[in-house]
């Protein structure tokens, strides 16, 4: 094989050298790429397993940009290009060599079209080229994509492939994928046992689909064995299900705990009904927006600390308009919660239509960076990773704000002045600075909530409305007043709401969490922990 | 106290010579035509951009020379996402306004709402957006997409070309979704596909937390069958529904979804690098490659300003229906209502996919079908399109309660749902 690679590369090298003379199986490999330009989908998709058959690598390059959609025909003489756009211009790729071939303006050129079923042959195709590539990563991912559209035609390779083999882990998968085409073709019932238990080894949830799709065509011994692994396949995967809701749970119970964070601190420790809470979050939302917009014109390298970078100037943003809000409206309106309940209304009308009229009513592009995107297995679980991070930083935010009310020289005095603002006014503090900034404090950390929530949620001026009501909810339930209750409060109402959802619907679930809330609060009306002592009564 | 003094007087200045120009303009006989599109609220994100697409098509027929001798006017009202409010604006519209036609609404809901006010005033509505069917008014006029013309020939080309044997139908918990999926359910039963392998998940409105449904779809799939999502999921809760779809590793090429609500305008808020494949079905795209709509997406990007700014299905649907009421009242010499409605039947214009679309009795319009599948660019690659043109099927013929019915607004008939079992005109069950 290696000594057939050498040849391979001294041919490409030759070929750069004397582009006239192509060999004669260079020739078939043109034609056959150039016969991609013609014909239906289907048709396209044989001519690529015909290709594929070839075995040369070098068509690998070529079935990869057309599944990305970067196959180009040029429309006078038929001959197909790798290109890439550039404005009006393509920067074209010999398909054969993979030589640049000057450029091409787009009019002149025709894109070859793709769709799912062609797609799956090209990963197919790529797969089956690329088992035997000297690239362990390479030889991995073509295990992986052999193994996901199984197909007899490739069994002999893999065989051949699992031979030569030396990682381990690329060498199971590999026996995995053989097991899961095998199963499919004719081979002799002894080897198909065999294939089911490696498949039943696998354990998760692609083995269950090959297996079922194979149980009602098999018979005697076989599909005894099939009905076993299947049955036990489906008692692991309940299991993994379980703690995938739980999960699920923690998940929904951290996005309610960021929202509603922020809000324990202005009406649960201040007592202001803050309806505009939600439009800080959304504030926070757009700030990060902007700040991508800048790393991406000037400091595209930056991308991925884009969210490290938004954090501290939402804080700042949203702290800031906090501190305004507070000082230009609410200090007015102390000790009377129906006019700052207005008010505060009023101001985030003004705070969506201005964003509104500054941004458009559309939604807005933040993008995940790269440590935020995509999910990894655990077991029979799926983890995503902008999920996992946004646990770990709700997680993060309460512990630093727990720290700062509790040990901080500013939470001690926020705490006096909720407590019983004359003595503390007696003491020497400034009670209407300190409540200026316990306010400015709980915007900030609605804004740097926002940051995180442009993640996983739309940035659009809607943004802050649809976080308003859960807020207001976690905070009443887990104890107006109590960091640990909203935590509690969070927690408990996501789990609940996740192990719901499966059997209710989600429509349905939302109804019954919020008839769950009422019925509770009858009981208890100061939450789950109430404050107790003097200060409560006044 | 200078200061506010001054502000206050410029302000009132201002407000005198605006009222004095908007006078000048009605002095000057012009035809009122009227815009009712939500331009705050949650609907805002959709409907603004008709709201521009009408201003428009407006200003382009005016530099045309108006229309019988006069210029168009437009008088633009915001009814801010509320359904009852939409019945007030109409009402304004037609009684204050005197406009002589309305373009306007998006969910079915504020459809429904301003139906009464229609039909007691005698005025039409121009109706731009995809809907459920199971509806056909004298006074309206329906341009977007029939479930005929959109969902089921969706369904027949994920079964034809990609062999799909299970579905999962996922929407919206409001009306289009539910009566478009009692529609698909009954269609693909007729098809021959088991209940089990059909699962329907509704979820509310702007509902955010995908990842329990989406796992759902992931374990519906893995039965060995084929399986595709069809999407009836509205708005804004599609940005992170394709998010959870992308992070949990579900690919197009796996379980395809297919979208009847996702457009160009909603793909312009997402990346959609790992959506490359999923489909939608619509009767027009941007990237449709013909004269008249490279000519329609240059004229909106002048219009607007803004070269980003991207066309859609709803916008075509008002151009379409826009030209068909010109066309109308040309051929009625008036403006007056009730001789637009019966002009108006069987008037072709062209649309922008390089075909012509014609006014059918019941008050739908003829349209082709195109399936798209996203690329990365957030543009739609059309991998399918209807041979001919598809007439819209107002009551579905997959309904028992109205697979009976007709509508024929000509005259002798001028009825919306004429029973062809009994011979009466009268509406569902009798």
């Amino acid at each position: 094989m290696h000594r057939a690679f050498k040849i391979f590369t001294l041919l490409a090298c030759l070929i750069l050298i004397f582009p006239i003379s192509e060999s004669q199986s260079q020739q078939d490999i043109r034609l056959g790429i150039n016969s991609l330009s013609k014909g239906g989908f289907s048709q396209v998709a044989d001519k690529v397993a015909q290709l594929s058959r070839t075995g040369d690598i070098k068509l690998v390059p070529v079935f990869e940009a057309l599944a990305e959609g970067n196959l180009y025909t040029r429309k006078a003489d038929e001959i197909v290009f790798m290109g890439k756009e550039g404005g009006n211009v393509l920067h074209l790729t010999d398909a054969v060599t993979g030589a640049p071939a000057g450029e091409g303006t787009k009019v002149d050129f025709e894109r070859i079209k793709v769709n799912n079923n062609l797609r799956r042959a090209v990963r197919t195709a790529i797969g089956a080229l690329t088992l035997l590539s000297p690239d362990r990563e390479v030889r991995f991912q073509a295990a992986n994509s052999v193994f996901s559209s199984p197909s007899e035609d490739a069994l002999e390779l893999l065989e051949s492939a699992i031979q030569s083999e030396r990682d381990v882990i690329v060498k199971t998968v590999m026996e995995q994928a053989r097991a899961a085409a095998l199963v499919k073709s004719d081979r002799s019932v002894a080897e198909k046992r065999a294939a089911v238990k490696i498949l039943s080894q696998r354990g998760d949830r692609n083995a269950l689909a090959i297996l079922s799709a194979t149980q009602t065509s098999a018979e005697g011994e076989l599909r005894t064995d099939i009905d076993n692994a299947i049955k036990e396949l489906q008692t692991a995967q309940a299991l993994w299900d379980a703690g995938q809701n739980v999960w699920y749970g923690l998940s929904l119970g951290s996005v309610l705990l960021l929202a509603a964070i922020g809000l324990a601190i202005t009406f649960g420790v201040m007592g202001i009904i803050n309806m505009a809470h939600g439009e800080m979050v959304m504030l926070g939302a757009y700030t990060t927006f902007i700040v991508q917009e800048i790393i991406r014109s000037s400091y595209p390298g930056l991308f991925d600390w884009s969210l490290i970078i938004a954090l501290p100037i939402a804080f700042g943003v949203t702290g800031l308009i906090g501190l305004i809000i507070e000082r230009g409206i609410i200090r007015f309106l102390y000790g009377r919660p129906l006019e700052t309940l207005l008010a505060t209304w009023g101001v985030s009308l003004m705070l969506q239509q201005g964003v509104r009229s500054i941004f458009g009513p559309s939604n807005r592009e933040v993008g995940n960076p790269s440590w935020m995107s995509g999910g990894f297995e655990l077991g029979g679980m799926t983890l995503t990773y902008n999920r996992m991070w946004i646990v770990v930083f709700s997680a993060g935010v309460f512990v630093m704000l727990l720290f700062l009310l509790k040990r901080s020289r500013f939470g001690l005095q926020m705490r006096a002045v909720t407590q019983n603002r004359r003595m503390a006014s007696s003491m020497g503090i400034k009670t209407p600075w300190v409540d200026a900034f316990t306010f400015a404090l709980g915007s900030g950390i609605a804004g740097i909530a926002g940051v995180a929530l442009s993640q996983i949620d739309n940035v659009s001026p809607n943004l802050g409305q649809s976080y308003i009501i859960d807020s207001f909810m976690v905070v009443v339930f887990g104890g107006v007043g109590n960091l640990w209750g909203t935590l509690v409060g969070a927690l408990s109402l996501g789990i609940v709401n996740k192990l719901l959802e499966p059997y209710t619907g989600a429509v349905l679930g939302k109804i019954l969490i919020l008839v769950l809330i009422i019925l509770f609060i009858q009981r208890r009306p100061r939450g789950l922990f109430a404050l107790k002592g003097r200060a409560v009564e006044t | 106290m200078n200061i506010k003094a001054r502000i206050t007087g410029a302000l009132l200045a201002g407000m005198l010579s605006a009222t004095a120009l908007q006078g000048a303009f009605a002095a000057e006989d012009t035809i009122k035509v009227g815009i009712l599109h939500s331009l705050s609220g949650t609907m805002a994100i959709s409907e603004t951009t008709l709201k521009d697409a009408m201003l428009m098509l407006i200003d382009e027929q005016n530099k045309k020379g108006g229309i019988l001798g006069k210029k168009i006017e437009a008088v633009v009202v915001d009814p801010a996402s509320d359904w009852p409010l939409f019945a007030e604006k109409a009402r304004d519209l037609i009684e204050k306004d005197k406009v002589t036609a309305v373009f306007g609404c998006w969910t079915s809901v504020s459809r429904k709402s301003v139906l009464p006010v229609f039909k007691e005033l005698d005025n039409l509505l121009f109706y731009p957006v995809q809907y459920e069917g199971e509806e056909s008014e004298r006074n309206v006029f329906y341009t977007g997409a029939a479930p005929n013309q959109q969902a089921i020939p969706a369904v027949d080309y994920l079964a034809a070309n990609e062999g799909v044997e299970r579905w999962v139908l996922a929407g919206t918990d409001y009306v289009y979704p539910r009566t478009t999926n009692k529609i698909l359910e009954a269609y693909l039963k007729a098809k021959g596909v088991a209940a089990e392998d059909i699962m329907v998940s509704y979820t509310p409105f702007g509902h955010k937390d995908w990842q329990t449904i989406v796992s759902d779809i992931k374990k519906f799939g893995s039965a060995g069958k084929k399986t595709a999502v069809v999407s009836t999921i509205n708005g804004d809760a599609n940005v992170p529904f394709y998010k959870e779809l992308g992070n949990q590793g579900i690919k197009a090429e796996d379980i395809p979804v297919v979208a009847f609500s996702v457009g160009e305008e909603e793909l312009a808020g997402l990346d959609t690098k790992p959506l490359v494949g999923h489909l939608a079905a619509w009767n027009y795209f941007q990237s449709v490659d013909t004269p008249a709509n490279a000519e329609f997406i240059k004229t909106w990007k002048a219009y607007t300003k803004n070269e980003k700014r991207v066309t859609n299905d709803p916008m075509e649907a008002h151009y379409i229906g826009f030209n068909m009421w010109v066309k109308a009242v040309e051929a009625a010499g008036t403006t007056q209502p009730d001789k637009v409605i019966d002009s108006i039947v069987g008037v072709s214009v062209p649309n922008l996919s390089g075909g012509y679309s014609t006014m059918m009795p019941n008050h739908h319009i003829t349209k082709p079908v195109l399936i798209g599948e996203i690329q990365s660019d957030g543009q739609f690659e059309t991998v399918f399109e209807t041979p001919g043109l598809v007439v819209g099927d107002e009551w579905s013929d997959y309904l028992p309660d109205s697979k009976e019915l007709i509508s024929d607004w000509r005259k002798p008939m001028s009825c919306g749902n004429f029973n062809v079992a009994t011979g009466k005109c009268g509406g569902k069950g009798s």
